[in-house]
């Protein structure tokens, strides 16, 4: 076992935990919408749970360090909170925000963190982009909405994990990536639709199952 | 015609399952294997892309997803007219944006795609060297420059009065045998 000081409490984790997992385990919450804890090696790339750690001079992501023995962290320091909100707020600028009509509403990720930093979900300060891009709807079982996908990569690494090579992925890139099904061919059909891991995995109901909603 | 498209494929097909065989089934090599194709075809077509990933052992949606993360690889095959608009820094202070915009409203079609008929597709492409003719659009090998949004109709009816020349020219060859 492990023990470290988080906001000035003690806990105990086991060894080789995430700073985030470890947290999370004894009920200290810090936003995040890319990791899971099954994954080995988080991507890193909601810039949500970042910590500051004696002996770093940086805030850090605590999804990718892991726990020491004698750990000093801070979760809620300005300078965290400064940049959790930076980071939120430049993700809900190309996010479509309709909660009343989104099948995530009050089970959302992004609701959760809105309130957890005293944010709204309607933000201001950057200009709203409306990510319009055009996607072919031919997946049997599965529907994607792109505008309000975060582009967390979740759903990615779940199917890797339960199917043993992932039948979706991101496509293009900046302001037009997407999840894309493609070549979702005859083998995929077969597979796809047992685990629904994927949807399960999505923080934001940007993945659905196909007509288990009205749009 | 749409016979001829699927005979067009099947030796497209065939002639990538031959070069295929001479890359090791590494996933390394998924970038030169595309890089090879666009080389030989000018497009990566969709059963393309699934017999490379066949070839590499990963799914169709990562060949995919790293083929549509690079400009230089095309999903469509190149129109009989190729259009391309200059968005170079000079270009895009002139608009070239809006040139871009024009000929893809008036084709129905956007960058990097091609009509249905295969008569144009439409490139964007960063400078070519005629800055100071900027904004700039290349169509087949005619560089025209000074562009404006109101030449875009007169260039695109200019092919089509010459395509329907050419089919009466046909017509008139026939009936005259
Ligand atoms: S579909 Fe959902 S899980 Fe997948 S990347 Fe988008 S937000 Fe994340
Ligand atoms: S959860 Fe750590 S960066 Fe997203
Ligand atoms: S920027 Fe268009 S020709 Fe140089």
């Amino acid at each position: 076992m492990v023990r470290l000081v988080v906001d000035n409490r003690q806990i105990e984790t086991e060894e080789g935990a995430t700073v985030l997992q470890a947290c999370l385990d004894n009920g200290i919450y810090i936003p995040n919408l890319c990791y899971l804890k099954e994954m080995d090696s988080p991507p890193g790339s909601c810039r949500l749970c970042l910590v500051e750690v004696d002996g770093y001079n940086q805030p850090i992501t605590s999804c990718t360090i892991k726990v020491k023995e004698g750990m000093i962290v801070k979760t809620n320091t300005e300078h965290v909170r400064r940049l959790q909100r930076t980071a939120f707020e430049l993700l809900l600028s190309v996010h479509h925000v309709d909660c009343r009509r989104c099948p995530a509403n009050r089970s959302c990720e992004l609701q959760r963190i809105a309130k957890y930093l005293h944010l709204g979900v309607k933000l201001k300060r950057f200009e709203q982009l409306e990510r319009r891009v055009k996607i072919v709807q031919d997946h049997p079982c599965l529907e994607y909405v792109p505008s309000r996908c975060v582009l967390c990569g979740r759903c990615i690494f779940m199917c890797q994990r339960e199917n043993g090579q992932a039948m979706l992925s991101f496509a293009r890139r900046g302001l037009d990536t997407v999840i894309s099904f493609f070549g979702e061919g005859d083998k995929a059909r077969a597979t796809c639709g047992q685990c629904y891991a994927c949807v399960e995995a999505c923080p934001v109901a940007a993945l659905l199952i196909r007509n288990a909603h009205s749009q | 015609m749409d016979h001829t498209r699927e005979t067009e494929e099947e030796a497209l097909l065939n002639d990538i399952a031959s070069m295929l065989a001479a890359f090791e089934k590494e996933r390394a090599n998924l970038i030169p294997i595309l890089q090879m194709i666009q080389e030989r075809h000018h497009y990566l077509s969709a059963s393309a892309l699934q017999m490379v990933a066949k070839h590499l052992g990963v799914s169709g949606c990562e060949v995919y997803g790293v083929a549509t993360f690079y400009n230089q690889f095309r999903f469509y095959p190149p129109g009989k007219h190729r259009i391309r608009v200059c968005l170079g820094t000079a270009c895009h202070l002139r608009g070239g944006d809006i040139i871009l915009e024009n000929f893809e409203r008036k084709l129905g079609i956007k960058e990097a795609e091609t009509t249905a008929d295969r008569e144009f597709s439409i490139d964007r492409v960063a400078c070519v060297g005629c800055c100071a003719l900027a904004p700039v659009a290349i169509i087949d090998d005619t560089v025209h420059g000074h562009m404006a949004p109101s030449k875009v109709e007169g260039l695109i009816l200019g092919f089509e009065i010459e395509k329907q020349r050419e089919k009466r020219g046909k017509q008139h060859g026939e009936s005259k045998q």
